[in-house]
């Protein structure tokens, strides 16, 4: 990290669904070429404080800004330009059902790029080759194992080399193994290619082996009870929620 | 010779010796934006040159990721088919470090992406009778399957969903209504118009009420009403159904020891043989009233001798004949519905081909069996 640029600020931001706030006065940096992760329990609001980040969801008051611009209150152009620098790995993975793996990976590389199309075959090939899937080109995501698909999506957010990588749980449902493939594999996207890495997740194992900086959402104060070094937090919150889930996991890491 | 592209974060320039010796010297950020401009105008460049060797030089370069190294590719490929030689100059390792990638990657073949297989008539036509009896397979287990929780439901009333089957009644019947009376007002209108366009060379302006009685009654009301059912319920009975079944619920219910046909068919075509004769009879009504509007209106019938000619066509016989055939029908549509739901396998465009298929096999079915009613009781009388 030789400069410190914010690549993402998030401004006071307020979520509610109907009535009921789910994040309260959210304030964060995410830094360029670091590994942010955002952790906490199940409905603390982490995924909403994701689709935030991306855009999916306009907040209710605050404001998101990517490279200094905010993405709820810019035209529709800009938002497109700050998307396509943008990858993301949804939770369920999101390939497109009806079109093979290759052609889930092409479509950002052809609808962005003036790639020719054999040029844009061989770098579906590399990409596979990245998260390791080469030889399931032809392959239907249903026909794919959990692990495989979220291999395929990761390999379709890295398709145009994002700026900023976001993954929603990127190792949920995996085995140890393949979760800690995918740990590697974030961390050699994030030093090879500088980009910036966003990730949501409760696995501990993710958090310390690849995390920068971590923030830490607990539901009931629907807001950040930590953010700092995973390490220092770990052993010198002195934040009850936070203790117990360090705690909580460490023992069952113990057995 | 040199070259610079503007407004791009990357710049290119080429120089030559003069004896077909050609250097590209790049600078700057090789990625997607600036790569891609790049292949398209300088292959074309190359390939206007008279050149035996090529040199890249990409020290100056400040990042490159695999979009600058399909740009070498395709380079290098362009050198190949004049038969040159290639090289790069990449002294600070800089594709290496950040690829991992050496020079003789480079080599990696054009045509990777294996081509979809292509199979003969024999084969596809094989597979075709394969799929089409396992798909009959299906049909007939289904209606095996159907019969059976019938005969469940018949020893135990109470395993039926009551509260799933009123609901469902809602949805096929009661909000069916307004599109069934206006379609059937219309259609009423229709055909004692064209009738009658016939019937007053006659003088025959009373029989119009028949006509549009006999034919609503016994034909064209049951049909519409079945139509307009395929197409409202059946397709979302599929989608339903298509829905549930690839996300893993019908597993679900199977595992914890429902039977799925029972808990989501029953109740569909239980609701369905209840409501579609009832929408029949509304579908008869509004007809019968959009050809009173015709008769009155514009062939000077009274209400009442229209009415009453409508009363003395109208047997018993064609009534229950008709709603006789209301039943078959919703049964036809609400089983098929729920077969293609069963059948969806696959992802989205699976749930959508289910629904489709719904409302085209509903339909079919309404008119072979129609047909084969015709037929019947052309012999029976």
């Amino acid at each position: 990290m030789e400069t410190k640029e914010k690549v993402i600020q998030v401004k006071n931001l307020i979520a509610k669904y109907g009535d009921e706030v789910i994040l309260n006065n959210i304030s964060l940096d995410v830094f360029a070429g670091e590994v942010f992760v955002i952790l906490g329990g199940s409905g603390c609001g982490k995924s909403t404080l994701l689709k935030h980040m991306v855009g999916l969801a306009v907040p209710s008051s605050g404001s998101v800004l990517i490279d200094g611009v905010d993405i709820a209150g810019c035209d529709t152009k800009t938002l497109h330009d700050i998307l396509k620098g943008i990858g993301i790995l949804f939770q369920s993975s999101a390939l497109l059902g009806s079109m093979t793996v290759a052609e889930n990976i092409a479509l950002p590389i052809t609808e962005y790029s003036l790639m020719p199309k054999n040029s844009v075959d061989m770098l579906v090939k590399m990409k596979l080759r990245l998260v390791e899937l080469d030889g399931f080109e032809n392959y239907l995501p249903s026909q794919l194992s959990g692990g495989m698909k979220k291999r395929a999506g990761l390999a379709r957010a890295l398709a145009l080399n994002p700026k900023i990588l976001f993954l929603d749980e990127p190792t949920a449902g995996l085995d140890p193994v393949i979760s800690s493939e995918i740990d590697d594999l974030v961390i050699q996207i994030n030093r090879k290619l500088g980009t910036t890495i966003v990730i949501v997740t409760h696995d501990l194992d993710t958090i310390f082996t690849v995390a920068s900086r971590i923030v830490m959402l607990d539901k009931n104060k629907k807001g950040i009870v930590a953010e700092g070094d995973p390490k220092i937090i770990r052993d010198h919150s002195s934040d009850p929620s936070v203790r117990q889930f360090f705690k909580r996991n460490s023992k069952i890491a113990d057995l | 010779m040199k070259k610079l592209a503007p407004n791009r974060s990357a710049y290119y320039k080429i120089s030559g010796n003069g004896e077909g010796f050609f250097t590209v010297h790049y600078q700057g950020k090789l990625d997607v934006r600036a790569s891609a401009t790049i292949i398209k105008e300088l292959i074309p460049e190359i390939d206007s040159l008279a050149l035996t060797s090529l040199t890249a030089d990409i020290d100056d370069v400040s990042y490159i990721d695999d979009f600058g190294l399909i740009l070498l590719v395709e380079l290098k490929k362009a050198v190949k088919k004049k038969n040159g030689s290639f090289r790069i100059i990449d002294t600070r390792k800089i594709a290496e470090s950040i690829l991992s990638i050496k020079e003789s990657d480079i080599d990696m073949p054009s045509d990777t992406a294996k081509p979809k297989r292509t199979y003969g008539v024999v084969v596809r036509f094989g597979e075709t009778v394969i799929k089409n009896a396992s798909n009959f397979k299906i049909l007939v287990s289904f209606i095996g399957s159907v019969l059976f929780s019938f005969y469940h439901i018949l020893r135990h009333p109470g395993s039926l969903r009551v509260d799933d089957t009123i609901l469902c009644m809602e949805k096929t019947g009661a909000n069916a209504v307004p599109i069934v009376a206006l379609i059937s007002f219309l259609l009423g209108l229709v055909i004692s118009f064209m009738s009658s366009l016939q019937l007053q060379q006659f003088g025959a302006n009373i029989y119009v009420a028949s006509l549009v009685a006999i034919a609503m009654v016994s034909e064209l009301g049951p049909i519409m009403t079945a139509i307009v059912v395929a197409g409202r319920s059946g397709s979302a009975f599929a989608a339903e159904i298509g829905t549930m079944k690839i996300s893993e619920e019908i597993d679900a219910l199977f595992v914890m020891g429902f039977d799925p046909t029972l808990f989501l068919a029953i109740p569909r075509i239980v609701a369905s043989v209840i409501v579609v004769p009832l929408l029949t009879v509304f579908s008869n009504i509004f007809a019968i009233a959009g050809g009173l509007v015709v008769g009155v209106f514009i062939l000077d019938l009274t209400i009442s001798s229209y009415i009453s000619q409508t009363i003395k066509v109208l047997t018993l016989f064609e009534v229950v004949w008709g709603m006789s055939k209301s039943v078959i029908f919703a049964i036809l549509i609400s089983w098929v519905g729920c077969l293609r739901g069963f059948q969806t396998r696959g992802g989205a465009d699976a749930v959508g081909n289910a629904a489709t298929s719904a409302v085209v096999s509903g339909i079919f079915l309404i008119i072979l069996f129609d047909s084969m009613f015709a037929v019947g009781r052309s012999y029976w009388r």
